[in-house]
């Protein structure tokens, strides 16, 4: 039990987190410019908008191994490309689905609005998402 | 991959202390030279100074690289700077790429240095894992017509128009009312200088007038836009007559509206003499006062910086994902009112309040606000108002003022001092509501036509609110004046004219290449499904023969259509498929 819980706690997820280049990747920069401090877990890949992202890149991070995958993108109404951000808010849906029953917990797909302006909240989603991934535990296909 | 075999030459800055101080520099440039395609790393002090941009030019000469990485900031400032020095040196700039090891490393982890060392490793290997996959680009060079399309004749359209035909360009100034001059015509003074609007409105109307260059179209809308920069083609209606203009860019001047609150809102249309600043402006203006008042009590932001923002009825609009999605949202929040300042509503009550006092100099007037927001010189306006004797309450803003009418037929406001938490009752004759200056509704469908992004605030948005603020999202078309936000008339000239010289300069360059982040299609896996034109919100794709094409010029590479393709048949130019999987992979296979 207690050997159980030592090594929980050394357990350092990997995160991946898509930023779109017009909020979140600026929201996520302007954590750096504020020098909010986050945990280290957390590798960023930029992309244009959010709505680029093909269902297929988040299930193959899970398949590589990611205990953690994080959807960032404009506020609703704010996309650069007027519906981008919709448009991968319905696919986060099936998405969480697929998740089910590929035995991968859903929790470890999340879906954030981060604008340019909410360096602060860019910091805290990652504290908050680094936290609930190591209580998940690691990826269960990194174990199966 | 591309044909040649890939040789990343790799730059890693210090950046001073910013990054140098918390990652293990040295160690990063030993692991980068292991990566597999990888010819050459080194460190820099400063990668961005002239030193740091020599020795990429020198070393993409003396190592044979085809491809260059810079570690240091963040892409969104210096990316421009580095692509420029590998052009130099021969390289197509799109072989580029940047590690934000600062931003999103050294700044947030400053006290874990051994990690961030560690993450920075991560971060240059997936740099590279991309770079590997990188490939030359070419940019479409697009032809400019010299004619321009202002739309809204209130000051800012009046004043981009003249702008641009002092350049010498033809402009189309249209206006939706019958008659120029917008807001303007119905304002009285303008503060701080207490100038009569019609000093200002009268001239810029005889200018636009006797310009040959200008050709005003009143009672008249955009109907539809079709093309892009350099190549628009607007079809503009007045009431069922159709006219197609074609114009290389369009300024958009379509302004505000100041906010009318609801029946009922501060007993307002349930009483006379309850009016908004905008109607006092026009009582002035005419002089239509019968009976000087003997207390005036104006009321600071009424509808705006509460609650969220208004529903807008859509009755009426195209139905489209974009209208609908609109609706969704703004239906979502709550009713009356706006969120933000609006800015201007401060010292348009200082002016006012000013104006009643040297009008009826025996009159008490008061303003009621939560906090008074005056800038730069507006400071000194205020103490003017002070002098005046002009009274400033601060009242408790989440307990609204009551106004009742008492038996002797005069007004009363029943509100609750903020310094003694007393409530006050002020008898008095005229109630002046300060209410923002509001999104007009059909700015919501010329967002749609132009396809430009809306703000949460519901008003058009600029591409970069500090670094492009008269730019849109769409290449050609630009905003002047209220449209992108509450502005006086002062601000509402110099975007005009920031909007005008933005145009101009598109246009006197006669060209201009646009960024290469296209969609492409591979014929040969598309099956005409029509999946990509229907999701396409620039029109850029388009079935013919059972195969989609895409417009280059229309298309602005966010790339929702190749998520979208069932065959996975389109790729993205400098985001394909293979970039973003060998960045993911990279990221957690610790292959490259």
């Amino acid at each position: 039990m207690e050997a159980a819980k030592l090594e929980q706690k050394e357990f350092e997820p990997t995160i991946l987190a898509f930023c779109c280049n017009w909020c979140s990747y600026a929201g996520a920069d302007l954590a750096g410019t504020s020098r909010f401090e986050y945990p280290t877990n957390v590798r960023i890949i930029r992309v244009m908008c959010s709505g680029r992202l093909d269902p297929t890149f988040i299930l193959s991070a899970f398949r590589w191994g990611a205990d953690g995958v994080l959807i960032t993108g404009c506020h609703p109404g704010d996309c650069h490309y007027v519906q981008g951000n919709y448009m991968m808010e319905r696919r986060f849906g099936f998405l969480k689905e697929a998740m089910d029953q590929l035995g991968i917990e859903p929790e470890r797909l999340r879906l954030e609005w981060i604008s340019a302006g909410e360096g602060e909240k860019f910091a805290a989603l990652i504290r908050d998402t680094t936290q609930k991934i190591k209580q998940l535990g690691p990826n269960p296909l990194k174990t199966a | 991959m591309a044909e040649e075999e890939p040789r990343i030459g790799v730059f890693i800055c210090h950046c001073g202390v910013n990054i140098g101080g918390v990652v293990n520099i040295p160690e990063v440039v030993k692991y980068a030279k292991t990566l597999p395609n990888v010819a050459y790393a080194e460190a820099n002090i400063y990668t961005c100074s002239e030193a740091g941009l020599t020795s990429i030019r020198e070393n993409i000469k003396k190592q044979g690289l085809n491809r260059v990485i810079v570690a240091s900031c963040t892409p969104r400032t210096h990316e421009p700077l580095f692509r420029s020095a590998c052009r130099e040196a021969g390289i197509n700039h799109y072989l580029f790429e940047m590690a934000n090891i600062r931003e999103q490393c050294s700044w947030v982890h400053q006290h874990q240095q051994e990690r961030a060392t560690e993450k920075a490793k991560d971060l240059v290997r997936m740099a590279a894992a991309r770079a590997t996959w990188l490939e030359p680009q070419e940019e479409p060079e697009l032809e400019i017509k010299d004619t321009s399309l202002v739309v809204g004749g209130g000051i800012a359209g009046l004043t981009a128009a003249l702008s641009l035909a002092n350049q010498g360009f033809k402009v189309y100034l249209i206006e939706k009312d019958p008659e120029l001059g917008g807001n303007l015509r119905k304002l009285n003074k303008l503060y701080p200088t207490m100038q009569d609007t019609r000093d200002i409105l009268e001239p810029a109307l005889k200018a636009v007038k006797s310009s040959d260059k200008i050709e005003t179209l009143l009672s008249t809308t955009v109907s539809d836009v079709k093309g892009y920069v350099g190549n628009f083609k607007v079809t503009l209606a007045k009431g069922e007559e159709k006219r197609d203009v074609d114009v290389g860019t369009i300024v958009v001047a379509c302004g505000a509206a100041a906010y009318t609150p609801p029946k009922g809102l501060y007993q307002y249309g349930e009483y006379p003499n309850i009016m908004t600043q905008m109607q006092l402006d026009e009582i002035l203006r005419e002089d239509k006062v019968k009976k000087a008042p003997e207390r005036v009590v104006m009321i600071q932001c009424v509808g705006a910086r509460k609650g969220e923002i208004r529903a807008m009825d859509l009755a009426g609009f195209p139905k489209s994902d974009t209208a609908r999605l609109l609706a969704k949202i703004l239906r979502a929040k709550k009713e009356e009112g706006w969120p933000y300042c609006s800015k201007i509503c401060c010292m348009n009550a200082i002016k006012n309040s000013i104006l009643v006092k040297e009008k009826f100099p025996q009159a008490d007037v008061m303003i009621l606000y939560g906090d008074v927001r005056v800038y730069k010189e507006y400071e000194d306006f205020y103490s003017q108002a002070r002098e005046a004797q002009v009274k400033f309450v601060k009242h408790i803003e989440e307990i609204p003022p009551e106004i009742t009418q008492t038996p002797e037929g005069r007004l009363a406001v029943v509100a609750y001092d903020a310094l003694s938490g007393q409530e006050i009752r002020l008898p008095c004759d005229w109630v002046v509501l300060s209410t923002p200056m509001i999104p007009h509704k059909e700015e919501v469908l010329l967002a749609r036509l132009l396809k430009i992004p809306i703000s949460s605030d519901g008003f058009l948005m600029e591409a970069h609110v500090k670094l492009r603020p008269v730019d849109t999202q769409m290449d050609g078309i630009f905003l002047a004046g209220a449209a992108s936000g509450p502005k006086d008339v002062p601000e509402s000239i110099v975007s005009a004219k920031a909007a005008a010289a933005r145009a101009g300069t598109l246009m006197a360059n006669k060209k201009m290449s646009t960024e290469a982040l296209t969609s492409v299609v591979n014929e040969d896996e598309c099956i005409g499904c029509g999946l990509c034109e229907e999701i396409c919100v620039y029109g850029a794709h388009y079935v013919e023969e059972g195969v989609s094409h895409t417009i280059a010029a229309l298309c602005r590479g966010c790339g929702a259509c190749a998520a979208e393709c069932p065959r996975r048949a389109i790729s993205m130019q400098h985001y394909s498929d293979e970039q973003i999987l060998s960045q993911v992979k990279a990221a957690l296979t610790g292959e490259s």
